[in-house]
C-alpha cells in the first residue's frame, strides 16, 4: 500500500458524496413534483406516460395501494423480459445468431434484472443477443431501479405525513424517477464513456489481424449506454462476462472514476432527498454518515487485506517483495482501485466488478461479502438502501427505547410493536435466505459441482453467491459455474425473497408511520442527528449482521486466512 | 391487481421502447457522430487499412522481439476478445501455484532481474492490454538482443508509451503493450511473416 492509494480512496468517496449532494436537492424536486429545469422536454413526455398508463396523477395510494402496484409492475417485467430471452433466436437485432436461452438460465436472468440484482448466470459476449441487452436488460436497469426510486419517495412522505393514509402513486413515481433522474444521468455518462474510450457499437465484432500474424475476434457491443445507466441503477450487470473489469467497459482510471462515482452517488443523494422531503435533514445526514463511515472502513480493511496478506503462490515460486495481489485484477487499476470498487459495490447491491473477488485474499473477498450481508444500506442500491437504513434506524431507537425504558421515536413519529414486528420480518429474509440456502447448498452434491475452488474457499463462494443473490447485489465469487438449473433456480428465489420479502414489509412500515401523528421532539426524545446516534447506528448493523453470519464467515474467509498465512510462512 | 393491469403492461411498453430502443440507438448515433473512433472500439489499422488490434484490448505476443504480456485466462489459449475471464483461483489454488512457479521459473530463464507481481498473474478480464513498467523494463534486454537493437533505444520507446497516474492520483502507472510492439516494428521493422 501506498499513500497515492489511500488518496485515491478517501479522494474518490468525498468526490462521490459531493457529487450526490446536489443530486438529492434535485431529487427532491422531482419527488415532490416541483418544477425542475428539464421540465420543458419531459412535461409533456410524462402527461403521455400518465395518459397511455389512464393513471389519475393525483390519487394517492394507500400502503397496500402501492405494493401492490409495485409487485404488478415488476411481474410484468419479468413475463416480458423472461419472452424475450426464450425467444432470442427468433427476434431481430441478432448479429451474433444466437439461440434462445434455457428455461433456468431465462428465469434467473429475468428475476435478477427485475429484482435490481443483476446477477450474472450468463456469460454476456456468449449468450445473449444485442435486442436481449438493449430491449431487455437495458429496460429493467433503468425501471428496476426507478421501482427502488418510488419506493424510497414512499418512505420519505410516510415520515413526513401527520395522521395521513396516501404514500403517493407508484406509477407517478416510477415514470418520474426512470424520466428526470434516470435517463438524463444516463445519457450524460454514456456520452462522457465514450469519449473517454468505451465503445458504442451496433456491430457483432471485428476481427483483428495481430502483429504476430494471429486472427482475434473482437466482440463489441453498445456497452457505452448499458455501462452508464448499469452503475447509476446500482444495477451491476455487465454486457461482458467480467463485468467492468473488461478494458471495454472500463478501460482508463478515468472511466473508472466516473464508472466508481456513478455507482453510488445517487444512493447517497437519495438520503439527502429523503431528508428533505421527510423534514429531517439533520438526522439524514446523521444516517450518511454511518453508510461512508462503514463503506470507508471495508475500503481500507480490503486494500489492507490485498496489500499486506502475503500471498502463498507468489512465496512458494519466490518472488517475496510483490507489492499487492495482483492475481484478478487489471494493471491500470492495481490494488486501490479495485480495493475501493469492491467495497463499494458491494455495500451498494451494485454488484458491478472491476477486479475478480475470486482471487481476492480470504479477508479482503471476506469483508466484501460481509459488506452485503450487512443488509446493502453502505449506502445500498438506489432507493432500497435508503429503505433498508430507515430500518435500521427504526431498531436503532427501539434498542435505546428498550434500555431507557420509554416508547421510542424517530423523526416524530413513534416507533410501535406493527413498526418492529415488520421490520423484523424485514431483516430477517437475509439470513433465513442466505444460510438456509448456503446450508442445502453444502450439502448437495450436485450443487457442490459447480465449485471451482475446495475447502473454505468453496464455501465462501456458495455464500457469497446467496449473499449476493439475496443482498441484490450481483457481483460473485466467479469460481462458481452457476449456470445450472439448481443454482439458477434458488439463487432466484433468494433474489425475489431479498427484493420483494424486504420491499411489501417496508411499505406497511411506511403505511403505518403515515398514519400515526407527527410529534414535536420533547426532552426525552433521543436525538437522531448526534454522533451519539450515528454510533449507535453502526453498532446495530455492525452486531446484527456479525451475529447473524460470523459463525458462517468463520468456517469461510477467516479460517481461509489463517491457512494463507500458514501456507506463506 | 385488475386496475394494474393496465398501467403495468402500457408502461412495460412504453419504457420498452424509449429506454430499450431510443436511448441506446440514440446513445449511438450520438457517440458514432461525436466519437467515432472511441464508439468504433480504438480500433488501430496498419497501413494497408487492415484491423490490427483495439487500443483496449490485450493481445497474444510470444515472439522474443516483442513485449510480452501479462498471462491470461480468457478463452482456451488466453487474450480471446470474444470470451473474456479471469482464473477465478482463490489464494490456497494449488493450481494458482503450480502455474506461478512455472511461469516464473521460465521469466527466470530471461533474467535475474526480480519478477514484477503482474507478469505471473492473470488479470481480471484476461484481456488486460498494460503491463507494469517494472515488467516492461525487464523484457528490454531480450527484445534488444532479439532486434540487434541498442537497448537504450529500445528503453525509451517503452518509456514514450507509459503512462503515470491519471491526474497523478487515478489509477496505477502501465504501458500498452500493442502501442509498444507497432513501434519496435516501427522503428526497427521486420520481415514480413
Amino acid at each position: 500500500m501506498d499513500w497515492r492509494g489511500w488518496a485515491e480512496i478517501v479522494f474518490t468517496i468525498a468526490l462521490t458524496v459531493a457529487v450526490g449532494w446536489p443530486l438529492g436537492i434535485y431529487m427532491t424536486r422531482v419527488w415532490t413534483g416541483e418544477r425542475t429545469p428539464l421540465d420543458p422536454v419531459l412535461k409533456p413526455v410524462e402527461a403521455g406516460f400518465h395518459a397511455a398508463l389512464g393513471i389519475d396523477r393525483n390519487k394517492g395510494q394507500s400502503w397496500l395501494g402501492y405494493a401492490v402496484a409495485l409487485l404488478a409492475f415488476s411481474a410484468a417485467g419479468f413475463v416480458l423480459l423472461y419472452a424475450l430471452l426464450r425467444l432470442q433466436g427468433l427476434l431481430p437485432l441478432n448479429p451474433q445468431g444466437f439461440g434462445g436461452v434455457s428455461p433456468h438460465l431465462a428465469f434467473n436472468t429475468a428475476v435478477s434484472f427485475v429484482t435490481n440484482t443483476n446477477w450474472q448466470s450468463y456469460g454476456g459476449e456468449t449468450t445473449l443477443s444485442s435486442l436481449s441487452q438493449m430491449a431487455g436488460l437495458t429496460v429493467q436497469n433503468f425501471v428496476s431501479a426507478g421501482a427502488g426510486l418510488a419506493v424510497a419517495a414512499a418512505m420519505a412522505r410516510a415520515f413526513a405525513a401527520d395522521r395521513g393514509e396516501s404514500l403517493g402513486n407508484f406509477w407517478v413515481d416510477l415514470t418520474r424517477n426512470v424520466l428526470y433522474v434516470l435517463l438524463p444521468l444516463s445519457i450524460a455518462t454514456a456520452l462522457a464513456l465514450v469519449a473517454a474510450g468505451v465503445p458504442q457499437s451496433l456491430l457483432a465484432g471485428v476481427t483483428a489481424r495481430t502483429l504476430e500474424g494471429a486472427d482475434q475476434v473482437i466482440a463489441l457491443f453498445p456497452v457505452a449506454s448499458q455501462e452508464a445507466i448499469k452503475q447509476w441503477g446500482t444495477n451491476g450487470g455487465g454486457l461482458f462476462n467480467v463485468n467492468s473489469a473488461h478494458p471495454f467497459e472500463n478501460p482508463t482510471p478515468l472511466t473508472n472514476l466516473i464508472e466508481v462515482v456513478s455507482l453510488n452517488a445517487l444512493a447517497f443523494g437519495t438520503v439527502v432527498a429523503f431528508g428533505r422531503v421527510a423534514g429531517a435533514r439533520r438526522e439524514a445526514r446523521a444516517l450518511l454518515a454511518a453508510m461512508v463511515i462503514l463503506v470507508g472502513l471495508g475500503a481500507a480493511a480490503i486494500y489492507s487485506s490485498e496489500t499486506l496478506t502475503p500471498q502463498p503462490a507468489m512465496v512458494a515460486a519466490g518472488i517475496i517483495d510483490a507489492p499487492a495481489n495482483m492475481e484478478g485484477k487489471e494493471v491500470r487499476f492495481g490494488a486501490a482501485a479495485s480495493a475501493l470498487w469492491a467495497a463499494m459495490t458491494t455495500g451498494a447491491s451494485n454488484g458491478s466488478v472491476n477486479s475478480m473477488h475470486a482471487s481476492y485474499m480470504p479477508l479482503g473477498g471476506g469483508v466484501a461479502m460481509f459488506l452485503i450481508q450487512l443488509g446493502e444500506i453502505l449506502p445500498g442500491g438506489v432507493g432500497s438502501g435508503l429503505y433498508g437504513m430507515v430500518v435500521m434506524a427504526l431498531l436503532a431507537v427501539f434498542v435505546a427505547g428498550l434500555m431507557v425504558g420509554r416508547t421510542p421515536e424517530y423523526l416524530g413519529k413513534k416507533v410501535e410493536a406493527r413498526e418492529i414486528k415488520f421490520a423484523m420480518l424485514a431483516v430477517l429474509i437475509l439470513p433465513l435466505a442466505i444460510l438456509g440456502f448456503s446450508a442445502v447448498s453444502a450439502a448437495l452434491p450436485a450443487a457442490l459441482e459447480s465449485l471451482l475452488n475446495t475447502g473454505p474457499h468453496g464455501l465462501s463462494e456458495i455464500l457469497y453467491a446467496y449473499s449476493s443473490a439475496a443482498g441484490n447485489n450481483g457481483s460473485a465469487f466467479a469460481g462458481l459455474s452457476a449456470n445450472t438449473p439448481w443454482w439458477n433456480t434458488t439463487l432466484g428465489i433468494a433474489m425475489l425473497l431479498g427484493r420483494f420479502a424486504y420491499a411489501v414489509p417496508v411499505l406497511a412500515i411506511a403505511g403505518a408511520i403515515a398514519a400515526k401523528p407527527k410529534l414535536a421532539p420533547t426532552a426525552g426524545t433521543l436525538p437522531s442527528d448526534s454522533p451519539l446516534f450515528v454510533g449507535l447506528l453502526v453498532g446495530i448493523i455492525l452486531i446484527l449482521g456479525g451475529l447473524q453470519f460470523f459463525p458462517a464467515l468463520a468456517l469461510g474467509p477467516i479460517v481461509e486466512h489463517f491457512q494463507v498465512l500458514a501456507a506463506a510462512r | 391487481m385488475i386496475a394494474n393491469l393496465r398501467p403495468a403492461i402500457v408502461s412495460m411498453v412504453l419504457f420498452t421502447a424509449l429506454l430499450g430502443l431510443a436511448y441506446p440507438l440514440g446513445v449511438t448515433g450520438l457517440a458514432q457522430l461525436l466519437f467515432p473512433a472511441q464508439a468504433g472500439g480504438s480500433l488501430i489499422r496498419n497501413a494497408a487499412g487492415g484491423i490490427v488490434g483495439s487500443r483496449w484490448i490485450g493481445q497474444s505476443f510470444r515472439d522474443e522481439g516483442y513485449l510480452r504480456p501479462r498471462p491470461s485466462a480468457a478463452g482456451e489459449d488466453g487474450y480471446d476478445a470474444s470470451n473474456s475471464s479471469g482464473s477465478n483461483l482463490g489464494p490456497l489454488n494449488q493450481d494458482l501455484a503450480a502455474r506461478v512457479k512455472a511461469d516464473a521459473a521460465a521469466l527466470r530463464g530471461e533474467s535475474d532481474a526480480p519478477i514484477p507481481v503482474d507478469a505471473v498473474t492473470t488479470s481480471g478480464s484476461g484481456l488486460d492490454p498494460h503491463v507494469s513498467p517494472a515488467n516492461a523494463e525487464r523484457q528490454v534486454l531480450r527484445i534488444a538482443a532479439a532486434r540487434k537493437a541498442p537497448a537504450a533505444e529500445v528503453q525509451a520507446l517503452i518509456a514514450a508509451n507509459t503512462e503515470g497516474s491519471t491526474f497523478g492520483l487515478f489509477g496505477e502507472p502501465r504501458v500498452n503493450v500493442l502501442a509498444v510492439n507497432l513501434a519496435l516494428d516501427a522503428r526497427w521493422p521486420r520481415a514480413q511473416r
